[in-house]
């Protein structure tokens, strides 16, 4: 196994296990804020602004993992 | 195959000082909001015209978004310099990062092309500096706000075991924040960079459109994100324990 395929490998293995998780808490933060506004829609602004903060923190996870990547995959 | 490269690539050099193409716009910008900045003061008047209306809204909307996060009015007029200009200058950067010329137009520089501009936020030093003054002015308006012993009392606290524990964890949050704010937005910008590069090396005409909106979309939320973490911690530190008016929860 030579290097290139290795970079290769690691590169797949850096952003296909970076993501999942990230994801699904995504998916979470998305959920509860929807289901907060629809208990209560007069705290609709309050309840996006935090979920878009929450939102942020969680991708931020996913940016390392593509960080890493990046880094594998161009930088000799 | 584009030539994407991590680190910023030198222009020129001032003296000994090496000029890359990233603090070349970030000096654009600068010099772009600050004309802008004084022309528009020296036009203000009691009846607005355009450009005075629609930043007056802009400003509103900030101040009014602040006053959720800080409480009162005051408050928020004393700390909206840190945190739009923050703003303004992420948002600045990304926007004018997406430019038509930027990343495209090229110096020869020896054997390789270089490109002579390049978004300000795709170099890692960028985004560090920023994060270095945000998390240096927070700790700063903390001291002034509640004194250096109240501040240094969140981070060393003798009260107890559990009490020392968390004062050290938040010694060492407040240096993951750095890190968390360099990498989130050195890490957008970088990844749409290269996005970018090779959608437009693949499929030169009409593919990249999509992409280029998402840039422009990204660019604005994480500028927006910025100030607002800006915001939240600046809000943490200045709080006076007792009666803290901050709704948002607390995030690590």
């Amino acid at each position: 196994m030579d290097i290139n395929s290795i970079r290769l490998l690691a590169t797949f293995g850096a952003i296909g296990m970076g993501t999942v998780v990230p994801a699904l808490a995504i998916g979470l933060i998305g959920a509860k804020a929807v289901e907060a506004i629809g208990r209560n829609p007069e705290a609709a602004s309050k309840v996006q602004t935090m979920a878009i903060l929450a939102i942020a923190f969680a991708e931020a996870i996913a940016i390392y993992a593509l960080v890493i990547a990046l880094i594998i995959k161009f930088v000799q | 195959m584009p030539q994407i490269s991590l680190r910023a690539e030198e222009i020129f050099h001032i003296g000994s000082f090496p000029v890359t193409n990233a603090v070349l716009l970030s000096t654009i910008v600068l010099v772009l909001l600050a004309v802008f900045a004084v022309a528009l003061r020296r036009k203000l008047s009691f009846i607005p015209g355009m450009v005075q209306n629609v930043m007056e809204l802009i400003i509103e909307g900030a101040l009014s978004l602040m006053d959720s996060v800080l409480g009162n009015r005051k408050t928020s007029e004393k700390y909206m310099p840190i945190v739009f200009t923050v703003f303004l200058f992420v948002l600045c950067s990304n926007w004018l990062g997406l430019f038509p010329g930027v990343s495209s137009v090229v110096v020869r520089e020896g054997a390789e092309s270089v490109p002579l501009l390049r978004s300000p936020a795709s170099d890692l030093n960028f985004t560090l500096a920023l994060a270095l003054i945000v998390v240096t002015f927070v700790n700063a308006f903390g001291v002034a706000a509640v004194g250096l012993r109240k501040r240094l009392s969140v981070f060393f606290n003798f009260k107890g075991p559990i009490d020392f524990f968390i004062g050290i964890l938040e010694l060492i949050s407040e240096f993951a924040k750095i890190i968390s704010f360099s990498f989130r937005l050195f890490g957008n910008v970088f990844a749409g960079e290269v996005l970018l590069a090779i959608m437009s090396f693949l499929v030169p005409y009409l593919v990249p459109l999509p992409f280029m909106f998402l840039e422009i979309f990204v660019g604005f939320i994480q500028a927006f994100i910025f100030g607002m973490l800006t915001l939240v911690f600046v809000a943490m530190a200045v709080a006076e324990h007792g009666h803290e008016e901050i709704e948002t929860a607390k995030v690590g």
